[in-house]
């Protein structure tokens, strides 16, 4: 019936049709749901049926356990808050909705947790859906282009890396940016120079620091104000986390203030997993970035003068922590920033991990750096690939010389 | 002293890049980086100048022109700084006219592959600049070397890989009105946001 009713109205967007200008959104309806019925003619040339939109759907698949954590931890992060306060009831449309969908505020209810989460996590991602999707519409539109998957994957990337609190309008500025400066701006998905939506989440820390940093953003009850176990590092290293009651079992399940999605180490593991056997991200760049990190934070271990506490905490609270995990296994190997040449991945993926490292430790401005660590990487990534291309042209060159 | 030049030459070429940090030289940094190799070219022109003049204009700050440098000439009254922008010019212009000359001769390809820009380095802001600020911070002689080299080198830096992402975006469709030096600018402001990584970093 639904196919019926597409090509029904088909014949208004075709050429000549009254809606031939919104020709993109009816091919986005009608792929998402149909496979396209337009068919190649002529010999081609199918190498994989790997395209664009099963890589970003694997992408996505990927990135489940990790929503799934974000609306769990939001929720129980929120709820604990709550419990500690003596708090009973709320105010609020959220706190509304909540109980509209019979949920509470108890932390030791799975249900009331994932509520809670669930009502801070989804008006952003809708917002960040709408906001960003009127872009994508528009220029493709102009472009008589058709409009793209990759805004999936930005698009639940994003909220991923925002605290709750983050103010809605807020969110949809930040996504108008990246997808307008980051990607569109560029000629669209697969042009891009850096992650789109670290893009968005760099501009919105830089133009509105006070809600995406400091230590009040992180627990969505209001007037709450708890650090993010990597500020609390940096003030007073392994001490200040044990002192603060982090475990390193919680910061490995995500059980820990910060970002919505980036908190959990497992789910990440388990998105890295799913991404290295369908091949869709790179397993080079995630080993070199945890290398890189590995090395950084070593070296900062042996020479520690003991003035800076950053330089005592142990690597595998740096592998917990932040949002490193997150960051090195779905934003770093984004296949249109990262760097292309297998050499390439290497020195790249090692440049962001000692980078994130560095300011980790040495860079008291920023708590975390693996953000700009990757936007570096990203923006250093086409340098790399030209001379390893050249490096390998010099050397096959010489040895053909010497033949 | 070995450790506090290694941090000023580290503090040179990331913290205070002189392109996206001060945003000096940005006519050759937006005009001459359309190739990897071009780029390169300049950028070495550019380390060499500033390794050469910063240095020189030191030795002439300290020795000719600071309040009181003159002693030993004894007029420990003559303040001469006033002068200083001028000289420092003349410095430059001449070192450039040497460098490029050196390279008509031996490097030909680059000299062409330069072309007007060479000359140009002579009102690049960021070779001033480079001199400006070792003049206000007061650094030795032995500094100013490391700082000339230091911010030369973050110059050239940024110009490889402006350059390495401008030859990546080559097919890029971008809009009409962006096309050139619009789509630039918007890269070195995105590269810039990335260098905001160094920015804090106390050494």
């Amino acid at each position: 019936m639904l196919r019926k009713f597409l090509d029904k109205q088909s014949r208004h967007f075709e050429k000549g049709g009254r809606l031939e200008k919104f020709h993109p959104i009816y091919e986005m309806i009608d792929t998402f749901l149909y496979s396209p019925g337009a068919s190649t003619k002529g010999a081609t040339h199918v190498r994989d049926g790997l395209d664009l939109k099963r890589m970003m759907t694997v992408v996505v698949v990927a990135l489940i356990p990790a929503t799934f954590m974000a609306l769990y931890n939001t929720g129980y992060q929120a709820n604990s808050a709550l419990a500690a306060k003596g708090i009973t009831t709320l105010e609020g449309w959220r706190y509304f909705i909540l109980q509209l969908l019979g949920g509470g505020i108890n932390p030791a209810s799975f249900y009331d947790n994932i509520l809670h989460g669930a009502v801070y996590f989804f008006p952003v991602y809708a917002v960040t859906i709408i906001a960003g999707g009127i872009w994508e519409v528009i220029f493709s539109i102009i472009r008589k282009e058709e409009i793209n998957e990759g805004f999936l994957v930005t698009s639940l990337l994003f909220p991923l890396i925002l605290p709750a609190t983050i103010p809605l309008w807020q969110v949809a500025i930040g996504v108008s940016f990246g997808v307008v400066i980051g990607k569109e701006v560029f000629g669209g998905t697969g042009m891009n120079i850096v992650n789109p939506a670290l893009l968005c989440r760099a501009f919105l820390f830089f133009a509105y620091p006070a809600e995406i940093s400091g230590d009040a953003v992180w627990v969505a009850v209001d007037g709450f104000s708890q650090a993010t176990p990597l500020s609390q590092a940096a003030a007073g290293g392994t001490t200040a986390l044990a002192g603060a009651g982090f475990t390193l079992k919680d910061a490995f399940l995500g059980l820990i203030p910060g970002s919505m999605g980036e908190t959990s180490t497992l789910a990440c593991l388990i998105g890295a997993f799913i991404l290295i056997v369908t091949g869709v991200g790179s397993w080079r760049i995630m080993v070199s970035v945890v290398a890189g990190l590995s090395f950084v934070v070593l070296l900062f271990n042996v020479i520690s003068n003991g003035t800076n506490p950053m330089f005592h905490v142990p690597l595998q609270w740096h592998l917990v922590l932040g949002g490193f995990a997150f960051g090195t296994v779905f934003m770093a190997t984004d296949p249109v920033s990262a760097a292309v040449t297998n050499i390439g991945k290497y020195i790249y993926g090692f440049l962001i991990g000692a980078l994130a490292g560095l300011v980790r430790v040495v860079n008291p401005a920023f708590p975390e750096g693996m953000m700009l660590a990757i936007l570096f990487g990203n923006v250093f990534a086409p340098v790399i690939d030209h001379y390893v291309v050249k490096f390998n042209i010099n050397r096959r060159r010489s040895g053909y010389v010497g033949r | 002293m070995f450790e506090d030049y290694i941090s000023l030459f580290i503090k040179s070429v990331f913290i205070e890049n002189l392109a996206l940090a001060f945003f000096l030289g940005m006519c050759t940094f937006l005009a001459v980086s359309k190739e990897v190799e071009t780029a390169a070219g300049l950028g070495v022109a550019v380390v060499f100048v500033q390794a050469i003049t910063v240095p020189v204009n030191n030795l002439i700050y300290n020795h000719l022109l600071k309040e009181g440098a003159l002693a030993w000439l004894g007029y420990p009254n003559v303040d001469l700084s006033f002068i200083g922008l001028v000289t420092y010019i003349g410095v430059i212009a001449a070192m450039v006219q040497i460098l490029e000359m050196a390279l008509d001769k031996y490097v030909p390809s680059l000299y062409h592959a330069l072309g007007i820009f060479l000359p140009l380095i002579t009102v690049n802001c960021a070779i001033l600049g480079g001199t400006l600020f070792m003049v206000e911070r007061n650094y030795t002689f032995g500094e100013s070397v490391v700082y000339g080299i230091g911010s030369g080198t973050g110059w050239a830096l940024a110009i490889i890989t402006l350059a390495g992402v401008r030859e990546k975006m080559k097919y890029s469709n971008v809009p009409a009105g962006l096309r050139g030096l619009g789509i630039t600018f918007i890269t070195a402001g995105i590269m810039a946001m990335a260098f905001m990584l160094f920015s804090g970093i106390q050494l």
